[in-house]
């Protein structure tokens, strides 16, 4: 029985740390699929993060009481807002500027974690407080709310319910985005857009619009990781540099689910759980960082193997990386 | 000879005339008139305005003056969705196609038409076309699992499904086998019988006579006739192709010496897309003569020109290189360019595609030069002095337009580029010289400075292989000209003899039986 | 002199309304137009900045500016400058080669981290060893390391064409993970660095009794050496070639997998190097963040260097002048040291933005004669 219960519990660690990575994996499949390659996506966690921290401690130090619903909406759309906006600026630098994404991501990410970490720093400064981080307790606490007949489930609703709503929204929104790609106009279009741009431009379609849209949608996605790991996993507690190098983890994901949100929703949980795996099995603490390297490599692994069998489902989009410009002929 | 716009045509151009920069005239007042329920076929060589007159008709091009009426009524056709809401539709010689997407997809990729999205229902759709018309087609198979006719139907497809009721196909028996291009013959046949107006680009008579109601020629951008098929030959079709024979004087002398010095023998190649691009090829290249090679573009001039230059691996042949010093033979065959010039062959290559195979654009010109020589010597620094000398060289003595030696060749204008590349190739004293369309955009000044250069290659004892399209220059600068038909040789002519109307039949005759010495 | 070409004229038009930019890419611009639009770029970026901070602190500008300089050049702070200047030069030379050759080697930071990794084995082992072997072996250990980490992903790229963007980003962190594993069980006591009380041996000689003189001796010699590497060696002629037409490549008769593996090879040998320095010859320990990011800062430094080693030299000036001089503003004026971090941001956005009007020229028609001009701006 106690094994059940420790495997349980296990499971949902996993699912919990998972979860921001979810997020941030079905933004980036997003992107990616427009031929976008946001290396900024970590940087952009972090901002939506950060985004929605402000916007909850402006509203729980505002004196007025505290409504659950408003507790969630404020931090939820200023995290959107931020995320949106270190989307736009990567949309523009790289699709109407047409400037190299490699580079424009990872200046994105120097500025998105600097922003994080400056408001972040300054915010707990305002508190005068004598730890280095910051708690938004009742913001944390909305976010928190679990159903309320999680706990008389015993396991299984331990193991289903017990959960802050943005667990299930990343699910929801992973699925919406499988759908959207595999099912839908838009979803074919925006393929082709990543798949061949000069194909879909001579086609009629829009390619700039669609990359756009699915940057900054993608980019608006993945910062609600950075918001849930703050606001439901630590509990409200903002500390610089907690969020660590889970945006990254995150891009590797991406390459995990070979450009799919579905299995990127078992990448993550997976991912997530060799996170914290050393809890439970019986492993000298020295192994830890061994543990915590095998989702790089299992990534890698998965890269060289789908670029050995060359199917041609399973690989990166064929413009990722590139910028499109309508050539002369 | 036009008549007056009529409803009863499906389609009229009246006066087209369209111009790329001030000096290339593509299209001079053309007229058209198609018919409904027609195949009309517009033949031409190449370069005589057939697929941009097509263009404008598909909203790809704007006339720069002139009318097009649609159902007698004025049109005005400015870009691709124009052109459909006019219900024309063409299918392009590249097909424009996502890879990874199913042919459904493909087909109803850009279409937004308001109603809910079903891919079910637009297979069904597309099941319907293609057994209306007798295309044999899988909706649901992948575009890179296709063979390129399986391609090419979806390309008609999705023309059809958009509602096309005039189809411009472009050249699309180019890429088909015969028994391809019989069943896509049958497919016309049913949309002619359907009601559709089908104009068809090509070059290749017998499919004129086989396929088409009427025949347009173009020559030079212009209209030369409209008959009807059952009236014409395929000797008056070719006349009026090639037209009177223009007399260029460009100066030939006769060989001397010839010495056996590229033997080809029963070459097969196939392209990686699986297409059999060159079949049993033989001939023999000699010294002190200019071989022309002739044929319609893509009839395995490029593939021939690789092989031997060691860029392509063949199926099966032999590739011998005869040594000028002591007629030691050397197989290039399954030989990388590094290793046939290792063996002390001289072999000197000027590519079709300048810039992106024989040159590096954003390079200089004495870092171009350097392309052939960097290697020499054991130093592991490159020397510039001796690209340097050999780029101002060759500036002086082509009269190469250019800033500097430092300029990137991508800013020099073609013929100049093509100077600096033939100048380099010549400069490492070949053997063999093979050339790929030299003076393909060339002023007239800079075509005749590359053909004396040829003579005077040729005259040093240079076995010379020249790959044109201009069968007046092929006539009078070639010792012999080999025809290239669909991948084989079709025949091989004396090039003081032949006769233009020879060559232009043998290069549209398929099967046409090798004639080798 | 600017000659552009139209690409509007020909290409499908969808629309017929009159477009109201039309944009048109550069076939060459001159240096005069290159200089001035970066110029202008960095002089925004730097108004830009200098705005935010006002607004943020409420100081004055010039004190401000002041605060920068002295952050950067500042009594105590200049060889810590030259020493940021080294290290982060350092790994954008090591990187430059692989993206002159079009291989987007996102991996420099594991490339140094791996090389320091393996540097720091041999000076908590060599014991044994007399003191120059030491030194030798803790060079070429670094070296090796790195080099192998950067082949790898270069084999796979030369075969099979795997992403190599990808690749060498995730092999980062398994860099980063290799160390953690290394301090667990090299540093019993569980703290996060393997200092110098363990790394003992075979310590690269300090000069001038100047701790970053050796690094700096290195790292200007090694910019000499890549600039005349690339300009005037045939390996560098060959990766010019394959990187700007791999078919060109081939009809010369270069081999394009050797050539892509060697010059990752020495790719990773150089960040390798890097981080021997950064172990060996500059702090004696290790840590998962000894790189400090610099392999991702480093590949912008190079990009914006144009990929010129002796540009190099200026790109690393201004981002490490500008991140120390904010670093020193946060520091006066008690804001949180992340600062520097933005601003290095907006400078990156306004250079790297900056390149478009470098590239593409505009064309405002405020009276377009016919729809077919159309679109291609309607786009953006």
């Amino acid at each position: 029985m106690a094994i059940i219960e420790q495997i349980v519990e296990l499971i949902v660690r996993a699912i919990m740390q998972g979860t921001p990575l979810l997020f941030g994996s079905t933004g980036e499949i997003l992107t990616e699929k427009s031929g976008n390659l946001n290396l900024g996506i970590p940087g952009i966690m972090y901002i939506g993060a950060i985004s929605g921290v402000i916007g909850g401690f402006f509203y729980q130090n505002s004196g007025a009481k505290i409504i659950t619903v408003l507790a969630i909406i404020i931090p939820l759309l200023s995290s959107l807002l931020g995320s949106l906006i270190a989307s736009l600026i990567y949309g523009f630098l790289t699709i109407t500027l047409r400037a190299n994404q490699n580079v424009t991501g990872l200046a994105l990410t120097t500025f998105g974690v600097g922003i994080g970490n400056f408001f972040g720093g300054s915010l707990i400064k305002i508190t005068n407080s004598d730890t280095p981080y910051l708690a938004l307790s009742k913001i944390s606490a909305a976010y928190r709310t679990t159903l309320p007949f999680a706990n008389k489930l015993g396991l299984f609703g331990q193991l289903f319910f017990s959960y802050g709503f943005m667990v299930y929204l990343a699910v929801i929104i992973a699925l919406i985005v499988s759908f959207v790609l595999k099912r839908t106009r838009v979803g074919l279009q925006l393929r082709s857009v990543g798949e061949s741009p000069a194909t879909a431009d001579a086609a009629g379609v829009n390619v700039n619009r669609y990359k756009y849209f699915a940057t900054c949608i993608g980019g608006m996605i993945a910062g609600l990781g950075g918001l849930y790991y703050i606001l439901d996993y630590s509990k409200g507690i903002w500390a610089n540099d907690a969020f660590g190098d889970r945006g990254w983890l995150a891009i590797a994901i991406v390459i995990f689910a070979i450009w799919r949100p579905n299995v990127s929703i078992l990448g993550s949980y997976l991912f997530g759980g060799l996170y914290i795996l050393f809890n439970y099995v019986s492993v000298s603490m020295n192994l830890l960082p061994l543990m915590q390297m095998l989702p790089y490599v299992v990534t890698i692994i998965v890269l060289v193997i789908v670029s050995m069998r060359k199917k041609r489902e399973n690989q990166p989009p064929a413009s990722l990386g590139t910028n499109y410009f309508r050539e002369e002929r | 000879m036009s008549e007056t716009v009529n409803e009863k045509y499906a389609l009229q151009l009246r006066k087209v005339t369209k111009a790329f920069g001030s000096k290339v005239i593509a299209n001079k007042d053309v007229d058209l008139d198609v018919r409904y329920g027609e195949v009309l076929a517009i033949l031409g060589e190449n370069g005589s305005g057939k697929t941009t007159l097509m263009n404008m008709i598909a909203g790809i091009y704007h006339p720069d003056s002139g009318e097009i009426y649609v159902n007698g009524e004025k049109a005005s056709i400015n870009s691709p969705k124009d052109a459909f809401r006019y219900r024309i539709g063409m299918v392009h010689q590249h097909f424009k196609l996502v890879d990874l997407f199913t042919a459904t997809e493909n087909i109803i990729l850009g279409i937004n038409d308001g109603t809910k999205y079903n891919l079910a229902k637009a297979e069904e759709e597309v099941k319907k076309i293609s057994e209306k018309y007798g295309f044999i087609l899988n909706p649901q198979k992948k575009i890179y699992e296709m063979s390129v006719s399986e391609k090419q139907t979806v390309e008609i497809i999705k023309v059809l499904y958009r509602g096309a009721d005039i189809l411009i196909l472009d050249e699309p028996t180019a890429v088909l086998t015969p028994q391809e291009t019989e069943k896509l013959f049958d497919v016309i046949r049913n949309m002619r019988n359907d009601g559709k107006s089908i104009l068809i680009i090509t070059h290749k008579l017998h499919e004129v006579l086989a396929i088409s109601d009427r025949v347009t020629v173009l020559r030079k951008g212009e209209h030369i006739a409209t008959v009807n098929t059952a009236q014409t030959s395929e000797n008056e079709l070719t006349e009026m192709m090639v037209g009177k024979r223009v007399s260029l004087n460009i100066g030939r002398s006769d060989p001397k010496d010839a010495q056996d010095r590229l033997v080809v023998s029963g070459i097969n190649l196939t392209s990686p897309d699986g297409v059999k691009v060159l079949k049993d090829i033989s001939f023999t290249a000699k010294s002190g003569e200019i071989l022309g090679i002739a044929g319609i573009a893509g009839s395995g001039q490029r593939e021939l020109l690789e092989a031997i230059a060691g860029l392509r691996t063949l199926d099966s042949g032999n590739i011998l290189y005869i040594k000028p010093s002591d007629s030691e033979k050397v197989e290039l065959r399954s030989k990388t360019p590094l290793q046939i010039r290792e063996l002390g062959v001289r072999l000197s290559f000027v590519p079709e595609d300048r810039l992106g195979m024989g040159l590096v654009g954003n390079m200089d010109i004495i870092d171009n030069m350097m392309l052939r020589s960097y290697k020499k010597g054991k130093s592991v620094f490159v020397d510039r002095q001796p690209p340097k000398q050999l780029a101002e060289e060759i500036i002086n003595s082509l009269e190469v337009v250019t800033p500097s030696a430092q300029t990137p060749v991508r800013r020099l204008s073609g013929g100049n580029v093509q100077k600096v590349l033939v100048g380099r190739e010549i400069a490492s004293a070949p053997s063999v010289l093979m050339v790929a369309y030299p003076v393909r955009g060339l002023d007239i000044n800079s075509s005749y400075t590359i053909y004396n250069l040829l003579n005077k290659q040729k005259e040093n004892g240079v076995a010379v292989i020249y790959v044109g399209e201009d069968l007046d220059v092929l006539l009078e600068l070639c010792d012999r000209i080999l025809v290239l038909c669909s991948g084989t040789v079709s025949g091989v002519l004396d090039g003081r003899t032949a006769k233009k109307e020879e060559i232009g039949l043998l290069m549209t005759k398929v099967n046409g039986v090798s004639e080798n010495e | 002199m600017n000659k552009a070409i139209s690409i509007s004229k020909k290409e499908h038009t969808h629309s017929k309304a009159a477009p109201f930019i039309t944009i048109t890419k550069r076939d060459a611009s001159s240096l005069k137009w290159n200089i001035a639009v970066r110029v202008i770029a960095i002089i925004a970026a730097l108004a830009l900045s200098a705005i935010i901070t006002v607004l943020i602190t409420g100081e004055n500008p010039i004190e401000l500016f002041s605060t920068v300089i002295d952050g950067a050049f500042g009594q105590f702070r200049i060889w810590g400058t030259a020493q940021a200047v080294a290290m982060l030069l350092g790994i954008a030379l090591a990187l430059t080669p692989a993206f002159k050759m079009k291989f987007w080697n996102t991996g420099g930071e594991g490339q140094v981290l791996i090389g320091a990794l393996a540097s720091a084995l041999v000076m908590m082992y060599a014991q044994p060893l007399p003191h120059w072997l030491a030194c030798i072996l803790v060079v070429v250990a670094g070296v090796a390391a790195g080099a192998v980490w950067g082949i790898i992903p270069a084999v796979f790229k030369a075969y099979w064409k795997t992403n190599e963007t990808l690749f060498t980003l995730m092999m980062n962190y398994v860099a980063i993970q290799l160390i953690k594993f290394f301090l667990k069980v090299a540093d019993k006591s569980g703290s996060s660095t393997v200092g110098p009380s363990l790394l003992l041996y075979g310590r690269l000689p300090v000069l001038f009794g100047q701790q970053y003189m050796f690094n700096i001796i290195v790292v200007t010699a090694l910019t000499v050496m890549m600039y005349i590497y690339l300009k005037r060696s045939k390996h560098g002629y060959e990766i010019a070639v394959v990187g700007e037409s791999e078919n060109t490549a081939k009809y010369i008769g270069i081999n394009v997998k050797k050539v892509i593996i060697r010059t990752m090879a020495l790719s990773g040998a150089l960040c390798g190097l890097i981080g021997v320095l950064l172990v060996g010859a500059t702090s004696y320990s290790i840590d998962p963040n000894l790189a400090g990011g610099n392999g991702f800062t480093a590949i912008m430094v190079s990009w914006l260097a144009k990929f010129n080693p002796i540009i190099m030299i200026f790109t690393t000036l201004l981002i490490v002048v500008l991140s120390r001089g904010a670093e020193n503003v946060s520091m006066t004026l008690g804001l949180n040291k992340s600062f520097s971090d933005i601003l290095t941001g907006i400078i990156l956005f306004f250079i790297i933005g900056c390149e478009f009007f470098i590239n593409y020229k505009i064309h405002f028609n405020i009276k377009a004669k016919s729809g077919k001009e159309a679109e291609d701006s309607g786009n953006n």
